[in-house]
């Protein structure tokens, strides 16, 4: 049985206590976000937009890995169906590239609330199991010789890069970073709102106690199924939005790697941790590129070495911060009230208030 | 007919490898509930350092007898000091681990060997009179190792005291513990003994691949779904689903789906086992109380 | 004060002055080349599932490093930035915008890959770099029309396919073709441009087609089939590992059809011998470059200076490699290019020259193969030679063909 030592969400974004340090935070971060791609060079934006596709896959393997306990090794196939659905939505059925968001969603959706039937009778490990060989599967499938006339076959497809709409005075790197933002804070504010609601502590009860749950009359089936689909819903949303920004897929495009980053974006950023995400996304995007440098101590023949410190990293991280960034956070925050309750209580003979 | 029985013998030598990987997840998975998703990666580091060793003049069997030595001290190496860190950690941080090994040992072989690929000769004939025209001499040879390793393995279990000592640690540690077993130095030991099979597995695959280090991705795929379709838990039953798989491979391809989605019956097969009969075609129904 | 017209005089002077200095005159204008370097980038598969051509990557860096002992390209040193892309196209995309952007490189050289360099490849066009001698034999890489940055390097995989059907027209009209190919661009192309040499009229010819995924331990099962399938001519459209294994299965499931194998899988060393030397016997393909293991080319000069360039910059790789031999040859293509570009490594002008190259011949080719490009032929080699092999080394028969 999957065990998690993270309190559970309600505890962690419920307290919207709106001190003057934490709204002084939050209009520093809106300013940083909202201000990078006109501080950095086009490449450096575009690398951005990455980070935040990347958070919205994360987010929704995160929905159903991290609050729903269901594990899922393959999340690349709904990456590579959201991808591809875009792809073909614009380049042989004349659909413009925004549009393509919802509809891939929906159809990633579909694909994954199918899964999820079978994924039903599959706990823990097994499930892994399934997922890593859908993961492993995924590129062949898509290189099938009945698909070609649609996906291109191997030769995949080139699509054009959008322009940002007229008038307004953005480089097509910024259009598409704030094109990813906006649908990045939707995506987000609809995660959010779910987690904090009924539903969302149902899926967390099923993930920690599936027995009790169903005995107190929690659907578990249609929740774990609509999660599954939610969840491929967003990395299939995540993949559209890849699409755009690169301008082509190939199967080649969608290996193993992709479905193995995701899982390892999630523990890194930690499980159950909706903002965690983010700094799951910089490290998948971010620290392949450092591990590169890195390894050039190795000298020439060691341009392989990058993913063993690559794997190294992970696996030193998860040893030493399982619960990810977000459990690290947590004993942060938990170390600076604690530390601020002592002064106070120092000065003051009265009970500590619950923090 | 003629292409059927071809079909079906080369089926049952690429089988008796898929049988060698399954038995080594399933060994694994018996002692410690986890599934190694390294273990390709562990069998195709041994086969490197088999072809070392024969390319610095060493003679076949020497080579591999030695290679299992090395592949026991690596498994075993790998338990105490990366394995039993995790000990008690949640599944999914402990999947991270193992991919995170497969990562890590697939580069280092690719920065110590390079990437070209090497062929590993195979120690049987390259032609013999036997089953000249439907199988060569190399399958024949890798389908009598793999059928020895299996009996040896089996034999140890079943006859020997450390056998029997290794099989109560994983079925019940906390009274293996009671009457005096060292527990985790029988999770160091399977470990180590999953590893060998794995090297046989590698060194059996290597002539028949070619050796490099992406080689054993494919495998690794058909030995989960072997372990699966014969028993998690259950080691013989491991075995046959290889041959079982290897077979059905090349039927499937063959003549049902043809030859472009072949990895996909693999994922066909694990899911379908999973969900038809989770315990396998030879494994116990796990029943959990509630 | 000084007049507006002194000012100009002044100005005009002083420019003169500048342009007039003895030194290369574009160089402060070029984007990756100062008085002393060129840079140049690509991305490499150096991880992944295309691991095995990272040597590629190396023996480029290798070669430029040669160049650079002997005194470099008209004074300016080669500086080869390369980076892995792992074969997956967003992050070579990703890295060539790093190179583009943030290196500011002259131009991109030699990446490698179908699915890379299509990626990379409207990216480059739209921004005026070139794309030279990608590292793949897709038909698609030389459209001077569409793509005039892009251009291609070896003689690509329908000429060669070309090359073969019209030998088996020629000398066995009525054979039963089964074809092995992979699964990817390298294999479809192929398999297309094969069957539309053969035409409409006889399609019939192609009795069985499969395929195989790089990810498959083996090719056995496949072959079984085309055996059973009839076919008497088997056409091999896979990469070295799998070569071999085809060749092997053949022979041990007693199948004796006419061999066609590409000349991607025609290492003596890397794919006949491990296949077994006997097994391979009457196998034909289509040859434009030497190979390193074939005995034919021991005393070679040519061969002798590429043995003696690994040994001194490439100590302790594979000397049986083809891929070494491959990046030799687009190397000392490039250095051609660049100093046919002199003085002005502007980026119009290196697309220029590489579009100017006529009759190049080089170390690493066979004789008679000879280089040649045009404003409206971006396929530098279109020649091939058959070759048959004899269980020793591979005879070369007939005459240069052309695709």
């Amino acid at each position: 049985m999957l065990n998690f030592e993270l309190a559970s969400p309600v505890e962690q974004t419920g307290r919207a206590a709106v001190s003057a340090p934490r709204a002084a935070l939050v209009v520093l971060a809106l300013i940083v976000i909202l201000g990078l791609p006109f501080a950095l060079s086009g490449y450096q934006t575009f690398q951005f937009s990455r980070v935040i596709i990347f958070a919205i896959a994360l987010l929704g393997l995160n929905l159903l890995t991290g609050f729903n306990g269901q594990i899922s090794l393959g999340h690349g196939a709904f990456f590579a169906i959201g991808g591809y659905a875009s792809a073909i939505l614009t380049a042989k059925l004349g659909v413009s590239y925004w549009a393509t968001l919802p509809i891939a969603g929906l159809i990633c959706f579909g694909a994954g609330f199918l899964f999820g039937f079978p994924a039903l009778r599959l706990g823990g490990l097994y499930l892994a199991l399934a997922t890593f060989a859908l993961a492993l599967a995924v590129p062949q499938l898509l290189k099938f010789k009945p698909f070609d006339p649609w996906t291109g076959g191997v030769q995949g497809i080139n699509l054009a890069k959008p322009q940002p709409p007229l008038h307004l005075p953005l480089t097509r790197d910024q259009w598409l970073y704030f094109l990813c933002l906006v649908v990045a804070a939707f995506l987000f504010w609809v995660a959010i709102n779910l987690v904090n609601s009924r539903i969302g502590r149902a899926m967390v009860a099923i993930r920690d106690h599936p027995i009790a749950a169903e005995a107190m009359g929690v659907d578990t089936a249609i929740i774990k199924t609509t999660i599954f689909g939610l969840s491929a819903a967003y990395t299939g949303v995540a993949g559209a939005l890849s699409t755009i920004a690169i301008g082509f897929v190939s199967p080649d495009s969608f290996g193993l790697f992709v479905s193995l980053s995701f899982v390892l974006g999630i523990v890194v950023g930690g499980l159950a941790s909706i903002w965690g995400v983010v700094i799951g996304a910089l490290f998948i995007e971010f620290v392949p590129n450092y591990a590169d440098q890195l390894s050039d101590v190795f000298g020439e023949s060691a341009k392989a070495l990058p993913w063993a410190i690559y794997g190294l990293m992970v696996m030193v991280i998860m040893y030493a911060a399982p619960s990810g960034a977000a459990g690290v956070a947590k004993s942060l925050a938990r170390g600076v009230e604690g530390l601020r309750r002592r002064t106070a209580n120092d000065g003051d003979r009265r009970p500590a208030k619950s923090g | 007919m003629i292409a059927l029985i071809h079909q079906i013998l080369s089926g049952l030598a690429m089988g008796s490898i898929y049988a060698c990987v399954a038995l080594a997840i399933v060994m694994i998975y018996q002692a410690t509930h986890l599934v190694n998703f390294a273990q390709g990666e562990m069998a195709m580091f041994s086969t490197y350092v088999a072809w070392a060793m024969i390319d610095a003049g060493m003679p076949y069997w020497a080579a591999f007898l030695l290679t299992l030595a090395f592949s026991f001290a690596m498994g075993m190496a790998i338990e105490r000091f990366i394995i039993r860190q995790f000990d008690g950690a949640p599944v999914l941080t402990v999947v991270i681990v193992f991919i995170s090994l497969l990562v890590i040992i697939n580069s280092v072989a690719g920065w110590c060997f390079s990437y070209t690929i090497k062929s590993f000769d195979s120690p049987f004939p390259a032609t013999s009179r036997f089953g000249q025209g439907f199988i060569s001499p190399h399958e024949m040879g890798s389908i009598g190792v793999t059928l020895a390793a299996l009996a040896l393995v089996y034999v140890f279990f079943r006859f020997t005291p450390l056998g029997l000592a290794m099989r109560a640690a994983a079925q019940n540690p906390t009274s293996a513990r009671l009457v005096g077993i060292r527990v985790g130095q029988m999770l160091a030991i399977g470990w180590g003994l999953a590893a060998a099979i794995g090297a046989v597995a590698g060194m059996m695959a290597a002539p028949i691949v070619y050796l490099d280090p992406n080689m054993m991705g494919g495998i690794l795929l058909y030995g989960f779904a072997a372990a699966l379709l014969g028993g998690i838990d259950n080691p013989w039953g491991a075995a046959l689903g290889g041959f079982i798989v290897g077979v059905l491979e090349n039927i499937a391809g063959a003549y049902l789906v043809g030859e472009e989605i072949k990895l996909t019956v693999a994922l066909a097969i694990i899911v379908g086992v999973l969900v038809a009969k989770p315990s396998g075609l030879f494994g116990r129904a796990i029943v959990t109380r509630v | 004060m000084i007049s507006r017209r002194t000012m100009l005089k002044a100005s005009a002077a002083t420019a003169a002055a500048l342009t007039a200095r003895p030194w290369p005159a574009f160089a402060d204008n070029a984007t990756g080349v100062t008085d002393t370097e060129i840079k140049i980038g690509q991305t490499m598969p150096y991880s992944g599932p295309a691991s095995a051509y990272g040597v590629i990557g190396r023996v480029d860096a290798a070669y430029f490093k040669m160049i650079n002992d002997q005194g470099g390209i008209n004074g300016r040193k080669i500086n080869l930035i390369s980076l892995d892309d792992g074969y997956s196209p967003p992050k070579a995309v990703e890295q060539i915008r790093k190179l583009v952007e943030q290196e500011q490189v002259a131009f991109i050289f030699n990446s490698l890959g179908t699915p890379s360099n299509s990626a990379i490849r409207d990216y480059l066009n739209e921004n005026k770099v070139p794309q030279l001698f990608v590292a793949t034999g897709a038909s698609k890489f030389g459209d001077p029309e569409h793509y005039p940055w892009t251009m291609g390097w070896q003689p690509n995989y329908r000429t060669e396919a070309a090359i073969f059907a019209k030998h088996i027209l020629a000398n066995k009209p009525a054979a039963k073709i089964g074809i092995l190919y992979q699964n990817d661009d390298f294999g479809k192309d192929y398999l297309n441009g094969l069957k539309e040499t053969l035409g409409d009229k006889n399609a019939g010819m192609v009795v069985k087609e499969v395929s195989y995924e790089v990810s498959e331990p083996t090719v056995d099962s496949q072959v079984i089939t085309l055996q059973g399938s009839g076919a008497d001519t088997f056409v091999i459209a896979a990469t070295p590992k799998f070569a071999a294994q085809a060749f092997r299965k053949a022979y041990d499931v007693g199948w004796k059809p006419v061999e066609y194998v590409t000349n991607v899988s025609l290492s003596v060393g890397a794919v006949l011998k491990p296949a077994g030397l006997e097994k391979c016997v009457g196998a034909m393909t289509g040859d434009y470059g030497k190979e390193a293991t074939d005995p034919k080319w021991k005393d070679d000069p040519g061969m002798n200076t590429w043995r003696d360039f690994m040994a001194k910059y490439m100590p302790g790789a594979d000397t049986t490699d083809a891929n070494a031999v491959y990046a030799y040859g687009v190397s000392a293509t490039l250095v051609q290019v660049l100093k046919q570009c002199g003085a002005d490594l502007s980026r119009e002008r290196i697309m220029k020259e590489a579009a100017n190259l006529k009759d190049l011949e080089l170390p690493t080719t066979l004789p008679g193969i000879k280089i040649n490009t045009s404003p409206t032929n971006f396929y530098p080699i279109r020649s091939m030679q058959l070759a048959r092999f004899d269980g020793t080394t591979w005879e070369l028969f007939g005459d240069v063909l052309t695709g």
